[in-house]
């Protein structure tokens, strides 16, 4: 599978390694539901560094679509919340 | 759905309403690398705000420092000179300058991490941009209208991926920049009407003032102190005048180290 980590690039990551990351994914939106900033930060975090260590570098001129996108590092509740409501994005 | 599949397919979304404007598919391609030529020049031209505005900060920075730096140095020479309530003075307002530079190296770290960033998503992209041109002449070359469909399906929503990326990455680099321009702006505007040249190099005149009016005092006095022992005829005042001259070289040597780690 191929993730994106906004502002970072692109990853492949194996199959059954995409389970855990689902897992984390979960405490994540969970966060985002709930409005806990804290622990969404804490999700985020351990989202990223867990999908940076399973992940591998996709060729800087590979063109291919990710399957899932994470926020940036650093990204707030609000962001998200932009992303998830189609905030901002520029069409190709 | 969780975030990450969630974020991916309003990405998708985006990219596929774009799509389906073009009548035909190949006309997509050309259109999609007018756009990203465009976009390559905006992510250029943001990396070049971002360095102005650090290189602003970076120039406050040092001049704050150099008067951090002064006013060190004449609490050292006023506490030399016995002068404690000037010495307190300038200490007070080295604080005030120091609580500035710890500010301004906050601002400057995180418009340098802003900095790199956007660097390297230009990099990103100008290598996806190549490597697009390139496919877009195979497609258009090798296919028919209706085979060439599924193949710029996926090269065109992979590319307005990393374009959504990159068009997000220059936003909040320029919203970071108007914030950093504005606040620049804000101690220059201090700076120029006096509020902070007041509390930092306008008064320290003052204490350099009533320095060198300690300093020529100090002079008269122990010259005095000397005529008056060489009258006597004793030596000790000698030896006394000598250890003090000692005691005022001290804090002048030990002032000039800031300065050199400054210029370092």
């Amino acid at each position: 599978m191929i993730i994106r980590i906004l502002g970072e690039g692109q990853l492949r990551v194996d199959d059954e390694a995409v389970d855990e990351l689902n897992h984390l994914d979960v405490a994540l939106e969970a966060a985002v539901e709930k409005h806990d900033e804290a622990a969404f930060e804490a999700a985020l975090h351990a989202l990223l560094t867990r999908a940076r260590e399973l992940g591998t570098e996709l060729a800087a001129d590979a063109i291919e679509p990710s399957d899932l996108i994470l926020p940036r590092e650093g990204a707030t509740i609000a962001e998200v919340r932009e992303l998830l409501a189609d905030g901002g994005l520029v069409s190709g | 759905m969780g975030v990450m599949k969630r974020v991916s397919t309003i990405f998708r979304a985006k990219a596929n309403k774009a799509l389906d404007k073009m009548e035909d598919p190949r006309e997509t391609l050309d259109y999609s690398y007018t756009t990203q030529l465009e976009l390559l020049q905006k992510v250029r031209r943001g990396v070049a705000d971002v360095a102005t505005s650090r290189k602003r900060l970076e120039l406050q920075l040092n001049q704050v420092q150099q008067q951090s730096d002064k006013l060190d140095r004449q609490a050292r020479d006023a506490l030399a000179a016995g002068r404690e309530d000037l010495a307190r003075e300038a200490l007070t307002r080295k604080a005030a300058s120091q609580a500035q530079i710890t500010d301004l190296q906050t601002q400057y770290a995180s418009l340098q991490g802003e900095e790199e960033k956007l660097t390297a998503a230009s990099q990103r992209l100008q290598a996806k941009v190549d490597a697009f041109r390139v496919k877009k002449e195979t497609i258009k070359a090798t296919y028919t209208a209706a085979e060439a469909q599924t193949r710029i399906n996926e090269v065109f929503t992979g590319i307005s991926e990393e374009m959504s990326d990159v068009g997000l990455a220059i936003q909040r680099a320029e919203d970071k920049t108007e914030q950093m321009k504005a606040r620049a702006g804000a101690i220059d505007e201090l700076m120029a009407s006096g509020a902070l040249t007041d509390m930092v190099s306008g008064p320290s005149d003052d204490i350099q003032a009533e320095l060198d009016r300690l300093g020529a005092g100090h002079s008269v006095d122990a010259e005095l102190a000397q005529m008056k022992a060489e009258l006597a005829g004793g030596a000790a005042p000698k030896e006394l005048a000598g250890s003090s001259g000692a005691a005022d070289a001290a804090p002048g040597q030990s002032a000039e180290q800031p300065a050199a780690e400054d210029a370092r």
